[in-house]
């Protein structure tokens, strides 16, 4: 039975999963001690289950569970990893290297780097949103301490060459950051395989609760620190003062433990959906694919449908079907998705882009419905759209001068 | 962002979607904004000769509801008013018919820029001057 609304925007949070909830919930109730209150059974209880769930954490990523530090979310986690290596760091150099595709979380951190004395490079992409590895490394200079690069982009899913990018970091003795938001839980990521140093992500991108996360911190081969950035109580080992979530983390360790017996299972319906869904709509003229289809997430996909608008098309169907655009007019700022047009599209298709994504929960009547939607209000605004007339006839857009606002 | 009862009507039901011959002398066309900045609006009116009174209006917008919203409402307005009446829509009317938020405001702007470009088009084509309008504050 289909269900309305339907949920196609698991990028940006995903349903919780009721078994994660399960878990929770005696933790709000009856456990609900502080877990560092050393000595009564209520803080004992609590220090216990924090550790469990620290070591289904560290399982899903390959890590030891010392070297994970919960965190409140990624945004913490980013800009502690990357503010704390800047730190502890200064005396090695004050050079980081990042992208132009990264989460504002990691590039404002690093516009406030720069601010405060340090040097930043941000990489262009390629039009697939892939780094170039050649430029990588010759942006490497004795002063670099820090590359923080994405696993996988939160708006076209493209997975990056994290593994060729640590070996390069490696071979210079640069450290490797990387945001992990969108590709743990959802895809195998392996923190030794991957030589990864520090790692951002959270639980609420892999259908755990909002508001906890970790940043992972590699101890071993090298060792490394961060210089903490909230300072109180000493918690997680210095590295980030605060009373911990206990039912967060509890049920972030669920979220991990789940993803790790069933991202396989759930990938490889996953991706069938996605790419009917993506078949399906390609169908309509000048649609385009934004981003590798070759290196990308399973459940994501982004396609611009030329000379319709996003926000516009969106409102065909937004009371029924739950899908963000890379147009200007669905954000405050009026400016279409930076890193569509990092891709070296231009403004008009950033404008016409949908960004799809799946969860576990997706159904394939879900998606069925979704095709349709989509497949007919575009149709019907490009029947409204000047620019698809203009199209139509042959007329050259670019030949046009344009009034602009 | 949850839109208002009438930009919802409007996207739905819009008025007098469709083009008129642009290269006839009693048809008037403005094109206004750009695909680079999400909202190109195209206003046509037909004008009576004899009475100056606009006898249809019709409209193609690429952009979001706001802005299909504020075009379809432009033509319902013009139709059977006079050129001179045309020239008083201000963008602050259609804030006002269609409750559109402040971060929607340059759809009005837009809507109003094309009813005037739409009436200069209709006035050179018959060996008038265009008039020119101070630019709006907005833009």
């Amino acid at each position: 039975m289909l269900k309305l609304p339907i949920y196609l925007d698991n990028n940006s949070t995903t349903p919780m999963d009721p078994r994660v909830l399960e878990a929770m919930t005696p933790y709000f109730l009856n456990h609900y001690g502080n877990a560092a209150s050393r000595n009564h059974p209520f803080g004992w209880e609590a220090e216990e289950a924090v550790d469990y769930a620290r070591e289904q954490v560290a399982k899903l990523i390959g890590a030891d569970p010392k070297e994970i530090i919960f965190t409140s979310g990624a945004t913490e986690g980013d800009n502690l990893g990357i503010k704390g290596i800047y730190e502890m760091y200064a005396s090695k150099g004050n050079h980081i290297i990042t992208a132009t595709t990264e989460h504002k979380a990691v590039l404002d951190t690093c516009k406030h780097i720069e601010k405060s004395g340090g040097e930043v490079t941000y990489l262009q992409v390629q039009p697939d949103g892939l780094i170039d590895l050649k430029e990588l490394e010759a942006a490497i200079k004795p002063t670099t301490i820090l590359i923080a690069i994405m696993y996988a982009n939160n708006e076209i899913g493209t997975v990056m060459p994290i593994k060729e990018i640590s070996a390069i970091a490696r071979k210079h003795g640069v450290l490797v950051f990387t945001d992990g938001t969108q590709a743990v839980g959802k895809i195998p990521v392996d923190v030794n395989k991957d030589g990864i140093d520090l790692m951002a992500f959270t639980a609420h991108k892999m259908y755990g609760p909002k508001g906890v996360g970790a940043l992972y911190v590699r101890r071993k081969n090298p060792r490394v620190k961060v210089t903490a950035q909230i300072d109180g109580g000493g918690h997680e080992r210095g590295m980030r003062s605060g009373t911990l979530n206990v039912p967060g983390i509890v049920g972030f360790g669920k979220a991990c433990e789940i993803c790790m017996t069933d991202m396989e299972a759930d990938n490889k319906r996953i991706v069938v959906m996605r790419d009917k869904l993506e078949t399906e709509l390609m169908k309509l003229e000048e649609a385009y694919i934004n981003g590798s289809t070759e290196h990308r997430l399973p459940h994501v996909t982004n396609i611009s449908f030329k000379h319709v608008e996003g926000e516009g098309l969106l409102m065909g169907f937004n009371k029924n079907i739950a899908l963000s655009s890379g147009s200007a007019c669905t954000s405050a700022s009026l400016e279409p998705s930076y890193v569509l047009k990092a891709l070296g599209l231009g403004d008009d298709l950033a404008h016409s882009s949908l960004r799809f994504g799946l969860s576990r929960f997706t159904k394939d009547e879900e998606i069925d419905y979704t095709i349709k939607a989509i497949s007919e209000t575009v149709l019907k605004l490009r029947e409204m759209s000047p620019l698809w007339e203009m199209y139509k006839e042959g007329i050259d857009l670019s030949t046009i001068e344009w009034a602009h606002h | 962002m949850a839109y208002s009862e009438k930009v919802i009507d409007h996207y739905q039901n819009p008025k007098n979607v469709g083009t008129l011959d642009k290269s006839s002398k009693t048809v008037g066309t403005g094109l206004v904004g750009a695909p680079e900045c999400g909202d190109v609006m195209r206003l046509q009116i037909e004008v009576d000769d004899a009475t100056g009174m606009i006898t249809d209006a019709k409209f193609k917008t690429f952009g979001c509801g706001s802005a299909i919203a504020s075009s379809s409402l432009a033509t319902e307005w013009l139709k059977g008013k006079s050129i001179d009446e045309a020239l008083t829509v201000d963008n602050m009317d259609f804030v006002e018919e269609l409750n559109l938020p402040p971060v929607k405001i340059h759809c009005s702007v837009l809507a109003e820029d094309a009813i005037k470009a739409a009436i200069n088009d209709y006035r050179v084509k018959n060996g008038k001057e265009a008039i020119k309008f101070e630019e709006s504050l907005v833009h």
